[in-house]
């Protein structure tokens, strides 16, 4: 059986400069405090987690903040700008830029194991790990892997919606992509 | 093709896109609280954001080159009827719940290889808006299609209101894959997708698609055309009547 624990981390390289770029940035603390800020319709999670931060920069006085969004149409976006702006300013930093990157685009694949697991926790059936192209989908109360889609599409665009055949528990599962 | 020229092209490029987005969204968002049931009302609804969103995109693109201090707003909310570029199969009323997904099913075939094609564009920023709108049409089409089979092989009724969305929308399909002067130069600069090379691909599926729906494919012996040219069907009037009435009314109103 494939567990969290021995399965080999086969990560994106988009995701593996990512995570470099934070390993090497010059202003630590700063990711840190972003750490704080979540997603503002799954608050179990933050924008670092999600994949959606993606740099954080001092030009000058300013604090840039480049983030990539989740869907084309996903309100939540402009939330976590204003969150962003939010948290920076309220620890002085005036100038504040959130810049939006378009490429690479946002993929469910950057999400590592533990945001997974804070997922299901709260309720949502993770993305499958990679973009294998099969779904593998198990209820997150009870853990059966025997369940059935019920709509594409859930409470937002980022899920879709589905119950457990085992419990009978309606839940949302993270649609990878 | 002059480095002015091809700007300018671009520009009209991106906004034709927005445009064939933003009243496609428009019209999927009518569906808000009117569709048959609520797990439909909010696949429709979300599928509306994600094209409103892809408008966006394309419209900021094209403000930006702009570079006159016009914004996504003006292009959404500013210009009348004849200004939009939208193919017309986007305009189209809703209809009923059959003509929607029939009017989506097309379109996602077609929206799918055409964002391959683009994710392929010369054009950077092209290139990146098509890399999110392409995972996206990937499960609208799943959808889509799933809804042609269960309707067109469903009861008596569902049958008879597919098969008349489709001959009522086939004309309109043909326009998707002309291209006009300036496409064919952005072509031929690799910026844009050559949409006539998409035909034989999407017509193979979606000939496929009806039989296994057992809808017959319809004759095809008329066509509408002139969206790109800004000459539109009497029902776009009346869609930007309500899209735009807020910024008619209270000119720069911001929420």
């Amino acid at each position: 059986m494939v567990t969290v624990e021995n399965r080999i981390p086969a990560l994106p390289a988009e995701e593996h400069e990512r995570r470099q770029r934070r390993a090497a940035s010059p202003v630590p603390a700063l990711w840190d405090l972003l750490d704080e800020v979540k997603d503002p319709e799954i608050p179990v999670i933050s924008l670092w987690e999600l994949g959606v931060l993606q740099d954080i920069e001092q030009r000058g006085e300013a604090v840039v903040v480049t983030i990539t969004p989740t869907y084309s149409g996903c309100p939540a976006m402009t939330v976590m700008a204003e969150d962003i702006v939010a948290a920076l300013q309220v620890v002085g930093h005036k100038q504040v830029v959130v810049e939006t990157r378009l490429s690479p685009a946002w993929s469910t694949s950057w999400m590592t194991a533990a945001a997974q697991d804070k997922l299901r926790a709260w309720g949502i059936a993770p993305p499958a790990c990679g973009s294998t192209g099969v779904a593998v989908v198990s209820c997150p109360r009870c853990g059966s892997p025997d369940v059935r889609q019920l709509s594409e599409f859930g409470s937002t665009a980022c899920k879709a919606l589905y119950q457990c055949n085992s419990c009978a528990e309606p839940f949302d599962h993270f649609k990878p992509i | 093709m002059n480095a002015a020229n091809r700007h300018e092209a671009v520009l009209q490029y991106a906004v034709r896109l927005g445009d064939d987005a933003l009243v496609l969204g428009h019209r999927l968002s009518e569906w808000c609280s009117n569709a048959p049931f609520l797990e439909e009302d909010l696949a429709l609804t979300n599928v509306a954001l994600d094209y409103i969103g892809r408008a966006r995109m394309f419209y900021s693109y094209a403000a930006e080159l702009s570079g006159d201090g016009r914004s996504e707003d003006s292009f959404a909310y500013l210009r009348d009827c004849r200004e939009f570029t939208n193919l017309l199969l986007h305009e189209l009323p809703r209809g009923d719940f059959a003509f929607t997904m029939a009017r989506q099913y097309l379109v996602d075939e077609y929206a799918l290889a055409f964002m391959e094609a683009l994710l392929e564009s010369a054009d950077p920023q092209l290139a990146g808006i098509a890399a999110k709108a392409v995972k996206e049409s990937r499960y609208h089409l799943r959808r889509s299609r799933d809804w042609m089979l269960r309707l067109g092989d469903g009861t008596e009724e569902s049958h008879r209101r597919l098969q008349s969305a489709i001959d009522d929308l086939w004309g309109y399909t043909h326009e998707l894959f002309e291209l006009d002067e300036l496409e064919q130069e952005l072509v031929a600069a690799g910026i844009a997708v050559d949409s006539a090379a998409l035909r034989p691909a999407w017509d193979a599926a979606v000939r496929a698609t009806l039989d296994e729906a057992t809808i017959a494919v319809p004759a095809g012996d008329w066509s509408v055309r002139g969206g790109r040219q800004g000459i539109h069907t009497e029902s776009l009037g009346h869609l930007l009547s309500e899209l735009q009435f807020m910024q008619r009314a209270y000119p720069g109103l911001e929420w």
